[in-house]
């Protein structure tokens, strides 16, 4: 184990900090346009206007930003360092400078791509979604398939150098603003159900594509129903093999799992709730006084902390080639379990004062804790509940067979 | 930045592991922690002829000059397999020494400590779970120590005790006692852990050597969360491993109950725990010798969240045995019972926390 940072990483520290002082000024700091209250509830940085385009391409070009991309795809394609990459974020965040995009185009469908997709489709696509100039929605979950996604049952035909493409998806996060949608559809309905699906990249604004909000519970409505009535996509926005969706997915809900599980959005939280709890009094002393509120503040900071190393232990792995096995699915359980522990935190924190909805300008931290609050239940359900993670970890970590009910469900579909 | 072990460290644990699965069978630690010592010479040596006491030990005192992540691997081995035996309190004993000790002491205790010939331990708590020095009694006039220790590890079958005392300005500070020192008195104690007995100890104006203890008796305590941590974790993961084997073999309504919702829940929620754990008590050691600014807090959070992870996995571990696993005969006690010491040992979890939550200025 080495986690000096040698003279040559202090000296690209001070690189980094250079190039931030040069092109990421005060000015372009305090330009930023209004805050989007979604990517807030997130937890993270969506600008993508001109001044953070403009700087973003600079950062790709000095290799800071989308390591891991090849250049001709708009990456700026340096070698894995793990200690280089935190102290890139670690600087950036301290400069408030635009990062890497996060969210469902550059951290789920950009892996997948670079994985199955073929040339034209990487080159296509992938500069675009990490500039966040394509905005991109999942087509996974179904009223009818949920945890038990491979009964999608959309439907996808084809019909010369088109796939007709009819259902109904659901619990779509913010496909009213997307432009396009990564989808899984059934094209082989006759194989079995993990077998006959595909996966296709759907323009959101080919015509016979509706978009029906949902509210969710914190009164925000990220998400929504698309239906589709003979939806016409060319062949060529087929990802991997037709039939071959199901594992294609797989290396989407892999990236999906390690973005919610990732301990950036703890930190931040729990950083939130130390300052609160150091400005807020609780009965009349300072809340951070309070013997219980401090015994749970250092427990899930620890907690916290054993996430981002356990993120070092990951990236390790992957430099040496080795399998993360079980260290690597637990990441969504342990991470979206401790995203609901620090927000539960700050509600108790909060006391009576977590009454007020966001938005009332008497909310401290304008109701932002109540809104990672409800997000954090959210967060335990999206990308495969807690349960469904549980099951695979115990099936395919701990080698526990699978539930005979599913056994059978599955036998008699084939 | 690489956060993993090297293929020395994996070899080095691997060999142990096999070496105590062969020589410290659950069968061999019940047959020696029966006994009035629970300490196995024939194993302690086996245990230095792999080099365990020697690890930390710096390669001119005949040692093989590690870091505290070698030893608390080798920790995290007697964990998984229960080992009995004075590991702990000599290991910490060692530190104190090698921490706080001269040129001259070292050369005196170190080399036959290494090689586990000299048996050492710690005396550290007081009565009223007084772990933090500032709040301990026993007092050093300048030549002997009076007053008593609670909870010292092996006392009955230690050559040397390395004491925490007042000196004569009042600062707390190590001292070191032989077993021939006059004015020494053990009194043995049943305890619940039987893999790791304790005594309290007395000393009547007993002849004590000082050592420089200011900053090694913070480095001793911390390493000492540290070794408790990775203990703790290979605890843990035995008793996962055993909950996991039992899941796949015990059949009930027909079939294996491994295949039921609720018991695989169950498992996972505990693997889930110990992957990122691992992760932390191995930045902790990492940090004990490389991130001194780290240290002490990291210690801290350690013993805190593993020996809870290790109290929580060894409860469901056994009640996912159901009656089997509440019996004698069966296995799971041993390790139960180890998840009690090391939550004791050193302070509970609120003492460390509030220990952390006050260095991080709070």
């Amino acid at each position: 184990m080495d986690l000096r940072f040698r003279p040559e990483y202090e000296a690209f520290r001070e690189e980094v900090r250079t190039f931030l002082a040069q092109h990421w000024t005060a000015e372009d700091r305090a330009s930023a346009p209004p805050v989007n209250p979604r990517g807030m509830s997130l937890g993270t940085s969506v600008r993508t206007d001109e001044r953070a385009t403009r700087f973003r391409l600079a950062a790709i070009e000095r290799g800071y930003l989308y390591r891991h991309v090849p250049r001709r795809y708009g990456g700026s394609e340096q070698p894995f360092d793990p200690l280089k990459l935190a102290i890139i974020q670690e600087e950036f965040r301290k400069a408030e400078a635009p990062g890497e995009l996060i969210g469902q185009g550059p951290s789920m469908l950009v892996p997948t791509l670079l994985e199955h997709g073929t040339e034209e489709q990487k080159q296509r696509f992938i500069r675009d979604t990490l500039l966040g100039k394509i905005q991109w929605c999942q087509g996974y979950s179904e009223p009818g398939a949920g945890s038990d996604l491979a009964s999608l049952r959309t439907r996808a035909e084809l019909d010369g150098d088109f796939f007709v493409v009819t259902g109904h998806k659901i619990w779509t996060s913010n496909a009213d603003t997307a432009d396009w949608m990564f989808a899984l559809v059934r094209t082989d309905p006759d194989k079995p159900k993990h077998e006959g699906i595909s996966y296709l990249l759907i323009d959101m604004k080919s015509p016979g594509i509706t978009v029906r909000p949902l509210r969710q519970m914190t009164g925000e409505a990220d998400f929504n129903e698309v239906f589709f009535d003979n939806v016409r996509v060319p062949v060529s926005n087929l990802v991997g093999q037709r039939g071959q969706g199901w594992i294609v997915s797989r290396s989407t809900l892999k990236h999906e799992r390690n973005l919610i599980g990732s301990s950036l959005l703890s930190e931040r939280v729990l950083e939130g709730v130390r300052f609160l709890a150091q400005a807020l009094e609780l009965r009349g002393r300072p809340a951070i006084q309070d013997p219980v509120l401090r015994a749970r503040l250092v427990e899930l900071e620890t907690k916290v902390l054993a996430n981002r190393y356990h993120g070092y232990r990951l990236l390790t792995m992957q430099a040496r080639g080795e399998e993360a096995g079980l260290a690597g699915m637990v990441t969504k359980l342990y991470g979206s379990t401790l995203g609901y522990d620090v927000a539960r935190l700050a509600m108790d924190l909060l006391s009576d004062r977590g009454l007020l909805a966001p938005g009332e300008s008497e909310a401290p931290a304008m109701g932002m804790f109540i809104t990672a609050y409800m997000w954090s239940i959210g967060i335990l359900i999206a990308g495969g509940t807690a349960n469904i993670q549980r099951n695979v970890i115990a099936e395919r970590g701990l080698g526990l067979p699978r539930d005979p009910a599913v056994q059978r469900s599955q036998t008699s579909q084939r | 930045m690489d956060f993993g072990l090297s293929s020395d460290q994996v070899l080095f644990q691997s060999t142990l592991r096999r070496f105590l699965a062969e020589q410290c069978p659950t069968t061999r630690v019940r047959a020696i922690m029966e006994t009035e010592t629970a300490h196995d010479p024939a194993l302690w040596q086996g245990l230095a002829e792999l080099g365990v006491p020697a690890l930390i030990v710096p390669s001119e005192y005949g040692g093989a000059g590690m870091e505290l992540l070698d030893l608390a691997l080798a920790a995290e081995e007697l964990g998984y397999a229960c080992t009995p035996g004075p590991f702990l309190g000599h290991a910490l004993a060692t530190i104190c020494i090698l921490e706080g000790g001269s040129p001259a002491q070292r050369e005196r205790w170190l080399p036959a400590m290494a090689t586990g010939a000299v048996v050492a331990t710690v005396a550290w708590g007081e009565a009223g779970s007084q772990w933090d020095p500032q709040s301990w009694s026993t007092s050093y006039d300048g030549s002997s120590l009076s007053g008593q220790k609670l909870f010292v590890p092996f006392a009955n079958v230690a050559d040397l005790i390395v004491v925490g005392a007042r000196r004569p300005d009042g600062s707390p500070g190590l001292f070191v006692v032989e077993r021939s020192a006059a004015g020494l008195a053990i009194q043995r104690l049943a305890v619940v852990d039987m893999t790791r007995k304790v005594q309290h100890v007395r000393f009547d104006n007993t002849p004590a050597i000082p050592l420089d203890g200011s900053a090694a008796l913070q480095r001793a305590m911390d390493a000492g969360c540290i070794l408790i941590a990775a203990d703790a974790f290979g605890g843990s993961r035995r008793c996962l491993e055993m909950a996991v084997s039992y899941a796949k073999t015990r059949e009930q309504f027909g079939q294996v109950i491994g295949a039921f919702q609720a018991v695989k829940h169950q498992l996972a929620n505990m693997a889930c725990e110990l992957e990122p754990a691992m992760s932390f008590w191995w930045y902790a050691a990492h940090a004990y010798d490389h991130i001194p600014d780290q240290a002490e807090r990291h210690a801290a959070m350690a013993k805190a969240y593993l020996t809870d992870i290790y109290d929580r996995v060894t409860r469901d571990a056994t009640e996912l045995h159901g009656g089997i696993g509440f019996t004698w005969e069966f296995d799971l006690h041993l390790w139960f019972r180890r998840a009690i010491f090391d939550r004791g040992f050193l302070g509970d979890a609120h003492y460390h926390r509030e220990r952390a939550a006050k260095l991080a200025g709070w």
